[in-house]
């Protein structure tokens, strides 16, 4: 199973190459379809098989550490998330690539990204491990700079690359703390050495700084509404739904695989930031105007969520309750795994939307149900399940997340017994806020009348368009009916991480979910489902038996104002409006300004709104003036004399000599 | 024939002490004809040790390592900067950013940072080859001094060149050194003297000076 992933990440990369020459779109994506279906076939078999983890070691690399791959329960769990969604975006690519203005800016660098993805889960030294992440990141660098006429894509792509490299730095020092003194950068040897307290520390919060960063945590996410919008819509998808995958993906297998063991405030820590993070971004996602920014920000609360979930299974097992560790962490890669279903099909249906009206702005959009009828149900799913709206698979993994964080109140320490219930709470808050952000997106955008004359145009996209977002909203329904096929392929992951006696924490039945032992408090979305349409179907009747007269059509009452201009509908910017007044000087810092005509003046007045993020003036603007300021200052040296160039290094020099000779 | 130990240890430190007493004259020199004399004459010393070290210890191919410095650093390299300060007619020059006399101080006390450096870290090995590292130490470190109190050109040259010898008097006097590294640290000597050598032909065309502050003011760094 391993060689046929590695086979497939390999032809990926000789893709990407061909990509390069051949700039074929039917092949490059159809070749990236076919790729992505076979690994993704050969993680599931293997995670419904259950076998032993599977090693390779190429005879490539560093002369003292070849290439090391491996194939376990974890890996192959994240392979699924990332090549099932990288076979639905490359299909949907075949009809979405047709509309790329430049496709020899993008076809080259997809199959390279997907390679630089599987790599990374597959990797079991440091050494590939990194240079598959840089990979990643570079080949989704390229991709955000596909559209690089526009200077906000150059700026967001600059941000994106610093943002990307600082968390790189980081991750190499994770390593290199785990590697130890002796440095064994093969994940094997790092399993078996035992971490001390403070390097372990140090491991865990480099790990989640450096792969935190790519997650789009809070306050490292400046970068993630900025670039995954500007990549082209497939990218986006794979962007938001597998790259910070694969960021979570490198903080399980640190914090749960290579550390032996874990503290319980490193678990506060990751609570308090996951829980911010989800708050930050929801807000930030109520307020946006671009509907690919809008879910760029969901982004970030949605990893927030699984942050914190990480958070609860750091400190339960710490304090010794894997059971409930364990049901935290399905929690959390459960809720993963769905963001990764409905962000993927939601990034779809923006592609599919700007590809039909040319615009991503919501203050253009609208009335798109009737002109895009298809694309509007599976937006829909995806919205309503994004929103935590049972029965879908949204609402299952919440549950479970919020079953974990009532059971956090048997936890010892006392901070924790403080933060589980606040964070718990945030988390409420963001889920109530996703909501009022998702009706905002799929209301303004699909419903009620065009806002501009190319959205009255627009027309239903292809097939192949098409086919990919059905699937996802298939599999959203799905998952939410019949969580337990969700939890079949998570079950071996927790069963790998936290050992067998664990697995009952898996919680599953096949059609309900249930912390264990606890089935009092059981939830079945598909029992709910059932109810619903039984009652549905139920009401319909009553109904129609009772009502004596057929229905009849006729036009709805319009307020005594026929035929209004469809800017008196209600707008993006006005249906955000009460949630950005109340978080206004908090979370925004928005400005607010009405520019009112003089009296006999005939121009209109304008109300002019400005927000942006408080993290860029109180953490990244002071940064810039920092390095602004020193390296201004080292300018200096850079035109000094042959003579004085030389007096420093002599400087330099006689200086550190002088130290050894103190020191000895 | 064999030569006691305390021979052989004696006359390699004379040669060696020599070579850095000849550092510290290359820094007192006030004229060019001086400085390249006393470099010629450093230059010899160290042939010299070369040379003792070839046939104390019975290795020949230190022999053609002496040849070489006694060629090309002793005759070739002095002849030919001597026709350059003859044809440019600047051997007045030698212009110091530090005064004699804080240069002596300074020199005196790297030495003694190399001495104190050296003699504790490498307190495993012979006495000789300690010795030995702590004075190419202090020449090197000394070449590197006089090429940056020195702001003639020329006295740069031959300030990198006395560093040169510092590293060539390394490499002989420790025991198993490659043949190698001291053919290349030969050629890398030729080269940097031919690079120097176009150098100065450029500088002089430009600026009808080999007074490398010219250079900087044309640059526009000083006013």
């Amino acid at each position: 199973m391993l060689t046929a992933v590695f086979t497939a990440a390999l032809a990926l990369l000789l893709l990407g190459a061909g990509g390069a020459v051949l700039r074929q779109n039917t092949l490059v994506y159809g070749g990236s379809a076919a790729a992505c279906a076979v690994a993704f076939l050969a993680a599931l078999l293997w995670l419904l098989g259950g076998g032993e983890p599977e090693r390779l070691v190429l005879p490539v690399g560093l002369p003292w550490l070849p290439v090391q791959l491996r194939l376990d329960a974890l890996s192959a769990f994240f392979l699924l998330l990332v090549d099932g969604l990288g076979l639905l975006a490359s299909i949907y690519a075949l009809g979405y690539g047709r509309h790329e203005e430049e496709p020899q800016r993008v076809l080259p660098f997809y199959p390279a990204f997907l390679a630089g993805m599987n790599f990374a889960l597959l990797a079991d030294d440091a050494f590939s491990f990194l240079v598959a992440w840089e990979f990643m990141s570079l080949a989704s660098w390229l991709l955000v700079l596909a559209s690089h006429r526009q200077p906000e894509t150059r700026r967001a792509a600059y941000i994106y690359l610093v943002m990307a490299a600082f968390g790189t730095a980081a991750l190499i020092l994770a390593f290199g703390v785990l590697a130890g003194p002796e440095g064994g950068y093969a994940f094997e040897q790092m399993r078996q050495r035992p971490d001390a307290f403070w390097p372990a520390t140090l491991i865990a919060f480099l790990a989640l700084v450096g792969a935190g960063s790519k997650a789009g945590l809070a306050p490292l996410h400046v970068w993630l509404p900025l670039a995954h919008p500007a990549a082209p819509s497939h990218v986006s998808a794979l962007m938001s739904g597998a790259m910070t995958k694969v960021a979570l993906y490198a903080i399980i297998r640190i914090l749960f695989d290579l550390l032996d063991s874990v503290v319980w405030w490193w678990g506060l820590v990751f609570l308090l930031v996951g829980g911010g993070s989800a708050l930050l971004g929801v807000l930030f996602a109520t307020v946006q105007r671009d509907l690919k920014t809008l879910l760029a920000s969901s982004t970030i609360e949605n990893l927030g969520v699984v942050i914190a979930a990480v958070g609860l299974a750091i400190a339960f097992k710490a304090n010794g309750l894997p059971l409930l560790g364990a049901v935290a962490l399905v929690a959390g890669l459960f809720h993963a795994l769905n963001h990764a279903v409905f962000k993927g099909l939601l990034f779809l249906g923006a592609g599919a939307v700007l590809v039909a009206t040319g615009t991503r702005d919501l203050e253009r959009l609208g009335g798109l149900i009737h002109r895009m009828p298809y694309t509007a149900l599976a937006f829909l799913v995806g919205c309503a399940a994004i929103a935590a709206i049972p029965p879908l698979n949204g609402f299952a993994s919440e549950w479970l997340l919020f079953q974990s964080v009532i059971e956090g109140a048997v936890l010892p320490q006392w901070s924790l017994q403080f933060a589980v219930p606040v964070v718990g709470a945030l988390l409420a808050l963001s889920a109530a806020l996703a909501l009022a952000a998702f009706v905002r997106a799929f209301g303004i955008a699909f419903l009620g009348r065009p806002r501009a004359a190319e959205t009255a145009a627009a027309r239903e996209v292809e097939a192949t368009m098409r086919v990919p977002m059905g699937l996802l909203a298939a599999l959203a329904v799905l998952i939410g009916l019949v969580p337990g096929l969700a939890l079949r392929v998570i079950g071996p992951v927790i069963e790998a991480l936290f050992g067998t006696a664990a697995i009952s924490a898996a919680a599953g039945r096949f059609l309900w979910l249930a912390p264990p032992g606890r089935l009092d408090v059981a939830y079945s979305g598909f029992g709910l489902f059932a109810a619903g349409a039984v009652l549905l179907v139920l009401t319909v009747a009553v109904v129609k038996r009772a009502s004596r007269t057929a229905p009849r059509r006729s036009a709805p009452w319009d307020c005594g104002f026929p035929d209004p201009h469809p800017a008196t509908q209600y707008s993006a910017a006005g249906f955000a409006q009460p949630i950005r007044r109340v978080f206004a000087d908090s979370v925004f810092r928005a400005v607010e300004r009405v520019d009112m005509p003089a009296p006999g003046e005939q121009r209109p007045a304008r109300l002019e709104l400005r927000f942006d993020d408080r993290a860029w003036t109180l953490i990244y603007a002071p940064i810039t003036r920092a390095v602004g300021t020193v390296t201004e200052r080292l300018n200096v040296l850079q035109f000094l004399t042959i003579r004085r160039n030389l007096s420093l290094m002599f400087g330099a020099l006689v200086l550190l000599l002088a130290i050894i000779a103190v020191l000895r | 024939m064999t030569l006691s130990e305390s021979t052989i240890y004696d006359v390699t430190h004379l040669l060696d002490g020599t070579v850095l007493l000849l550092s510290f004259a290359l820094l007192y020199q006030r004229r060019l004809f001086g400085v390249l004399s006393a470099f010629a004459l450093q230059s010899l010393v160290l042939a010299l040790a070369a040379a003792w070290q070839a046939f104390a210890n019975d290795a020949p191919h230190l022999y053609i390592t002496a040849g070489i410095a006694l060629f090309f650093k002793t005759i070739i390299i002095p002849l030919a900067l001597h026709r350059i300060v003859v044809n440019l007619g600047i051997h007045r020059e030698v212009e110091t950013a530090l005064g004699i006399g804080a240069t002596l101080i300074v020199g005196a006390s790297l030495a003694a940072l190399a001495i104190v450096l050296v003699l504790p870290v490498t307190a495993a090995s012979v006495a000789l080859t300690r010795e030995n590292l702590a004075l190419s130490l202090s020449v090197v470190l000394l070449g590197l001094l006089m090429m940056i109190t020195r702001r003639n050109a020329v006295t740069q040259v031959v300030g990198f060149m006395s560093l040169e010898n510092g590293l060539l008097l390394a490499a002989v006097g420790v025991r198993g050194m490659p043949f190698v590294v001291e053919i290349s640290a030969a050629f890398a000597v030729m080269v940097a003297f031919i690079i120097f050598g176009v150098f100065f032909f450029q500088i002089r065309e430009r600026f009808d000076t080999l007074d490398v502050s010219y250079v900087e003011r044309f640059r526009g760094e000083r006013h």
